[in-house]
């Protein structure tokens, strides 16, 4: 995609967001948009990670959580306005990023993964024993009345999603077409050869850690806003986990248009589920879709359609 | 100050559920330790096993324990045919890193989910007459809800030792690890001995599951705090041995009872990580590696 076209299509789509806030009023749909949005996020951060550089992160929930959580803590003891707090669980997701980048000196490949995992544990476990920010028993969230120019406070929500994610998507678009994106996509095909080519993977491993960890924080931050009651058992569930991993899964890892892909569909019919069907089916949804992907193809969505542009002559 | 009874108390508890965690671990101990297969759902599995227990328990008024050697050929065959599906979708074209793992995941978090959409997330347990009794010598506590799981769980663990170095497809299974190719060129199929091997550490979930139900109640999502713990044991005892994994087990238990009764229950699930970050650190070929 050129350059102008996908800023272009950026601008749309924000305008577009704009535009619905003014005619539809129905506040479910804002719900429904805020958590494909949310999961869309998650997905393009874990992307970075995962699809470009080929650590598995199975910890995507903690780096949420901890967006959440500084929220919670921050606005408990200092009170301050929303921006600033997305600023403070973006800095604090990526400061864990960090940590988490060391660890890929000595952890490689399922090790690597496994202690994403056992991160997670031990994160929450911290968190469940903090009192300060509610424990175990979790902390509830006052909605502001301000909410700019908008109706409600979920179309602010919704609004505010909508950029983060559109700034995520072209964070990792650039990532993806730029010098550094080579240099992690030679680090995931073979990270021996290109440490003995001269690739400073050591540092490009630590821009992908910490650009995940602080994009994971940021789609975290209102989080605590948009449910108005935080617990650890929420704010860490599985469920982020593995939307976080099947949509890129889903879309493609290779290229950043994948997990926006994966994100519209997975999201999209988890919702149509969660309101036809029932809402519990809806969490076995993804699952589903991630196995019968993975096992029948590997390379996702794009990878399809790549393989079948290909076969044109 | 440490009292004495407080202290081995915790030591003898600990060993108790160290005992446990070898029955926990042992299956990924074959499927990990010796395939390289990073099965993440064997704990999901030995939540299935527990919900068997559970289910025959409740209806029939069977054993726990007795279920789980009942159910322990089914899984054998249900984790055979993974493993078809893993070989063939995974391991044939090489993409075992990415995929398989994801692969792994997925199917975690269907049997956790499925669970869940037919029995809820309220706690689960089993009747049996030794689950309530207490044997007590000195001061020490023997509870025998402990003590079952631990006799079956280091019978087991002598059972598979004596079946990966005396029988024959042990060994074959321990070839496979050493050395794939070699096997090959010797006439033996690597995917069906692989394929017993996957099917026997899914067998050992049936068993390891009824123990946990035994030991306390069970609800779907608790296999989660076990991925670590397993894990941490399979690397501390060493890629691929059984014997390194039990001495291994039986130290977690240990470390964690005494952190539970010293400072607190909430903190034992950050307990396995730091075995698990501190073996990798320092010695990650593990107590008793093949590498």
């Amino acid at each position: 995609m050129k350059a102008a076209a996908f800023w272009g299509t950026l601008a749309a789509i924000f305008v577009a967001g704009l535009a619905l806030t003014t005619v539809l009023e129905n506040e479910y749909y804002y719900n429904a948009l805020y958590l494909i949005l949310q999961a869309m996020l998650m997905a393009v951060a874990w992307n970075i990670l995962g699809g470009f550089t080929g650590y598995v992160n199975f910890g995507s929930a903690a780096f949420f959580a901890m967006g959440a959580y500084t929220t919670v803590a921050l606005n408990k003891a200092l009170g301050l306005p929303l921006p600033l707090l997305i600023l403070a669980g973006g800095a604090v997701g990526g400061l864990v990023g960090f940590g988490l980048g060391y660890l890929t000196l000595r952890l490689k490949g399922v090790y690597f993964a496994i202690a994403t995992l056992a991160m997670a544990i031990v994160i929450e476990t911290f968190i469940a024993n903090w009192t300060y920010v509610g424990g175990a028993r979790g902390s509830y969230m006052l909605t502001p009345d301000k909410h700019l120019w908008f109706d409600s406070y979920i179309q602010m929500l919704f609004m505010v999603m909508l950029l983060l994610t559109l700034g995520a998507v072209a964070v990792s678009r650039m990532l993806n077409s730029s010098r550094l994106g080579r240099g992690l996509a030679a680090i995931r095909d073979d990270e021996v050869a290109a440490e003995s080519a001269g690739v400073p993977t050591l540092r490009l491993k630590l821009v992908s850690t910490t650009v995940m960890g602080g994009m994971m924080g940021v789609a975290g931050a209102p989080f605590p806003y948009f449910v108005t009651f935080v617990d650890p058992v929420s704010a860490f569930n599985l469920f982020i986990a593995v939307n976080a991993i099947a949509m890129p899964m889903i879309g493609g890892t290779g290229h950043w248009i994948g997990p926006v892909i994966g994100a519209l569909l997975v999201g999209t019919t988890q919702e149509i589920v969660k309101v036809t069907v029932s809402s519990e089916l809806n969490v076995l949804i993804v699952g589903v879709m991630l196995v019968v992907f993975i096992t029948l193809a590997p390379q996702g969505i794009v990878g399809l359609v790549k393989k079948h542009w290909k076969r044109k002559p | 100050m440490i009292s004495a009874d407080l202290f081995s108390n915790a030591v003898v508890s600990g060993l108790l559920l160290g005992g446990f965690y070898a029955a926990v671990a042992i299956g990924l101990a074959i499927v990990f330790g010796q395939l390289d297969i990073v099965n993440i759902a064997h704990p999901a599995f030995i939540i299935v096993g527990a919900y068997i227990a559970y289910i025959l328990n409740s209806r029939f008024g069977f054993d726990p324990v007795f279920v789980g050697l009942l159910a322990a050929p089914a899984f054998f065959v249900v984790g055979a045919v993974i493993y078809r599906v893993y070989f063939l979708a995974f391991e044939r074209t090489g993409q075992e890193s990415l995929s398989g793992l994801a692969f792994f995941f997925g199917v975690m978090f269907i049997i956790e989910v499925v669970l869940i959409l037919i029995y809820g997330v309220d706690y689960r347990l089993v009747q049996a007459d030794y689950i309530g009794q207490s044997w007590r010598i000195g001061f020490v506590d023997f509870p025998l809800r402990m003590l079952v799981p631990f006799a079956v769980a280091a019978a087991l663990t002598a059972a598979i030792y004596v079946f990966m170095s005396r029988t024959f497809m042990g060994r074959a299974i321990q070839a496979v690890a050493q050395d794939r190719l070699a096997l090959q060129l010797m006439g033996a199929d690597p995917v069906r001995i692989k394929q017993w091997a996957f099917g026997l550490g899914i067998a050992t979930a049936a068993i390891a599951g009824s123990l946990l139900i035994v030991i306390g109640p069970v609800e779907p999502s608790v296999g989660r705090l076990y991925i670590g713990r397993a894990f941490a044991i399979v690397v501390l005892g060493g890629m691929g041995s059984i014997k390194g994994m039990f001495i291994a087990a039986l130290i977690l238990g240990i470390v964690e009872s005494m952190v539970s009764t010293f400072a607190g229950p909430s903190w034992s699930p950050a307990v396995a990580f730091g075995v698990l970050a501190i073996t990798l650190a320092l010695r990650p070929a593990g107590l008793f590696g093949r590498r």
